[in-house]
């Protein structure tokens, strides 16, 4: 079930070979980060969260993301698997620790530190 | 389905419901939930708010073919699913059944960011297709509040929630939502500004290290149902309310006279014994043989073949058997032909409302025409004196509702008033009788006697009694010029006032005697008297009789010597005239004779 979720909307096979490409010159982070986007329907602000998760990802992680779109109208029973509840969400399976973040991701600021990508201003 | 709504209250007619299945809450409620409404529990954490929604499910499931689904903000599946089991609930096989589903919802705060605008759509996609999936009419949200911790924009889960209940209303579907206790309010999210058709609240107080749960109903929407406080429980057969205190003084009496299982107490109490149906009160200072009297009365009932419900508050069953057999009765036999049944627990154990709940439960069960409750004092270490008399009035209101006698026995504390209980239940009982122990010689003896008896004429004696090997014996009253005796006193008085009448009776009988010897003196003298007068009589005649004699001579000479012409007129003359009279002749005749 989850593959075909997976087939849902992907991101070109170019793409995903470049990610691996490029994880192999960056030995430092060779990761490859596994983003799934939850969405419901083709909403206004599904459309927004993807073309704004897209960007984030386009700009901080070039070539090392996959990006998975889940739509729970067609899928509701995933919605238990990652505990889904509120709709957008971005969930980071890898690396690990496992992150969610809610919203269209409109705050690019609060999504890069939810992404970990950007150390919480709060933290520092 | 339907069926479970047709109810014939008018208020039903007018708002549809859903029977909860719980014991007792479709009473107070009238009938159940309200039908495709939301309905709010809320309560402090342990109230068991969870444990209520679950029951609603699973009785809607198993009883009322209304499949559920039980959305968990707080536990998981398989917790809740074991959690469950205690109560008798068999989460699996319903959900493997396809007429219940357990879908856990985890929000975690560290795990989640929040970055622009949102919606709660994937809960409601997760509870329609559940809702779907296997056609579900009742719906649990157990502490949906967790989403307030979970996120952050409090702005959009309040109208997420809003839309959610109303969500829940299209549908059609009987939810019931549970939240937490909030400060000054019902519900610390303000949830009861959302769900306001019904709301229940949950209380679990602990007072004096003993927890009471009660349950309330702050509000009904379109519906009556009971305002009070009920002490609700949740034990192996899941959730109990007890509706009780809307019970009344309607109860019909019965005529029928009962031994009380010992023919002379019988005798004090009209001769007939105690009213069927009527609640008789033993009480008494420590070891005076309140339980024996129990005893006794259970032992006579079950041998007329009634069904005896004996709680004992402070033996186990083996031993109040083995106790009670050296008073000479054996009480086992009766266990073993299930007419008897012992149940023991520490009044410590439960609050008061599992102890009543217990209690109302065990004589459902086992339909019992006598219940005994040994001793009632035992009941206030399990809550408050308060709590405990307002218990007894509802367990006595029940038990004389269902017609059955109760027998109760009360430890009076040495310091108190012989004549006071300690639950303050003496207005309710109908016959009261008092045991006591009496000091007196250096000893002390027991002794009782009937307080009050309503409805009869009863002795006002005080009876010393017995508990020996043969059983419970009472005793002849004495009373003597130094008030009433017990004991060896008694029977050194008993002798002395033995040996009293036994002088008493010699002596009368002395007297008796001495007056029959004076009689019979009396007697001899009269016949002495009349002997003697008898023997003058007899002389006096012979006398006469001589004078007679005599007359004849003197005629015979005067005869001769008128044949001789003598001179003899002058003497004849005289004794001519001889009086008739016996004495006259006899004075009279005397000196003639001597002349």
């Amino acid at each position: 079930m989850k593959s075909s979720a997976k087939r849902v909307r992907r991101q070109p096979l170019s793409l995903q070979e470049l990610s691996k490409k490029k994880a192999h010159e960056q030995s430092e982070a060779p990761e490859v980060w596994e983003l799934r986007l939850y969405v419901a329907g083709q909403t206004p602000r599904s459309l927004a969260a993807f073309a704004n998760l897209k960007r984030i990802c386009e700009e901080h992680l070039s070539g090392r993301y996959n990006i998975e779109v889940v739509d729970l109208k067609e899928h509701p029973q995933l919605a238990a698997g990652d505990q889904i509840v509120a709709i957008p969400t971005l969930v980071r399976k890898l690396p690990e620790p496992l992150r969610k973040i809610v919203g269209d991701l409109s705050n690019t600021e609060r999504a890069l530190v939810g992404l970990q990508l950007r150390p919480a201003k709060s933290e520092d | 389905m339907t069926k479970a709504t047709q109810r014939p209250s008018a208020a039903n007619r007018s708002l549809p419901k859903v029977p909860s299945g719980i014991q007792g809450l479709d009473e107070i409620t009238g009938g159940g939930f309200p039908r495709g409404r939301p309905t709010l529990i809320c309560g402090s954490a342990g109230a068991g708010k969870t444990l209520l929604a679950m029951e609603f499910l699973v009785r809607g499931a198993t009883e009322y073919n209304e499949p559920g689904v039980f959305m968990a903000f707080e536990e998981t599946a398989a917790d809740l699913t074991e959690n469950v089991c205690s109560l008798g609930f068999d989460l699996e096989t319903l959900v493997e059944e396809k007429r219940l589903v357990v879908d856990h919802v985890r929000v975690e705060r560290g795990e989640i960011d929040e970055t622009g605008d949102y919606d709660l759509e994937g809960l409601f996609i997760r509870l329609g297709s559940a809702i779907d999936a296997i056609g579900a009419k009742r719906v649990v949200l157990d502490t949906i509040e967790s989403l307030f911790s979970g996120l952050q924009n409090e702005g959009i889960l309040r109208a997420e929630l809003r839309r959610l209940f109303r969500w829940l209303k299209d549908k059609g579907v009987t939810a019931v939502i549970t939240a937490e206790r909030g400060e000054g309010a019902l519900t610390r999210q303000g949830l009861e500004e959302y769900v306001s058709d019904c709301v229940i609240l949950l209380d679990h107080r602990v007072t004096e290290q003993i927890s009471t749960r009660r349950l309330r109903i702050v509000k009904y929407r379109g519906t009556t149902h009971g305002t009070n406080e009920y002490p609700f429980l949740i034990d192996e057969d899941g959730f109990s309310v007890l509706p009780i205190t809307s019970l009344g003084l309607q109860h019909q009496v019965s005529d029928e006279r009962i031994s009380s299982g010992i023919a002379r107490l019988d005798t004090m109490l009209g001769g007939k014994g105690f009213y069927r149906g009527s609640t008789i009160l033993v009480s008494g200072t420590a070891g005076t043989g309140k339980s024996s009297l129990a005893a006794n009365f259970v032992h006579a009932a079950c041998g007329r073949g009634e069904r005896c419900l004996y709680f004992s508050f402070e033996e186990s069953p083996g031993q109040m058997i083995r106790n009670m057999r050296s008073i000479g009765l054996d009480l086992e036999p009766w266990v073993k032909k299930n007419l008897l049944s012992i149940h023991a627990s520490r009044p410590t154990f439960h609050g008061l409302e599992m102890h009543l709940a217990t209690i109302h439960k065990l004589i459902q069960k086992f339909k019992p025409q006598v219940v005994v409750l040994d001793p009632i004092g035992g009941l206030i270490a399990a809550g408050s004196r308060r709590d405990a008399n307002t218990m007894l009035i509802r367990l006595i209101d029940f038990l004389k509702l269902g017609g059955i006698t109760a027998f109760l026995t009360n430890l009076t504390s040495g310091g108190a008033a012989l004549e006071s209980t300690e639950v303050e239940i003496s207005s309710l009982v109908d016959t009261w009788l008092l045991n006591r122990d009496i000091e007196l010689g250096g000893e002390r003896n027991r002794a009782m006697y009937v307080l009050k008896s309503r409805g009869m004429s009863h002795s006002n004696q005080l009876r010393e009694f017995l508990l020996t090997d043969r059983g419970f014996e009472l005793l002849d009253a004495y009373v003597g010029p130094e008030g009433t005796l017990t004991g060896s006193s008694r029977l050194s008085q008993e002798a002395g006032a033995k040996a009293t009448t036994l002088a008493r009776q010699q002596e009368a009988s002395e007297r008796e005697r001495g007056r029959k010897r004076k009689r019979d003196a009396f007697e001899a003298r009269i016949i002495a008297l009349r002997t003697e007068f008898e023997a003058e009589g007899e002389q006096a005649e012979r006398l006469a009789t001589q004078a007679v004699a005599r007359d004849k001579v003197a005629e015979n000479r005067e005869v001769m010597g008128r044949r001789r012409h003598a001179d003899v007129g002058k003497a004849s003359a005289g004794s001519r005239k001889i009086p008739r009279s016996g004495n006259e002749k006899l004075g009279k005749a005397r000196p003639a004779a001597t002349s």
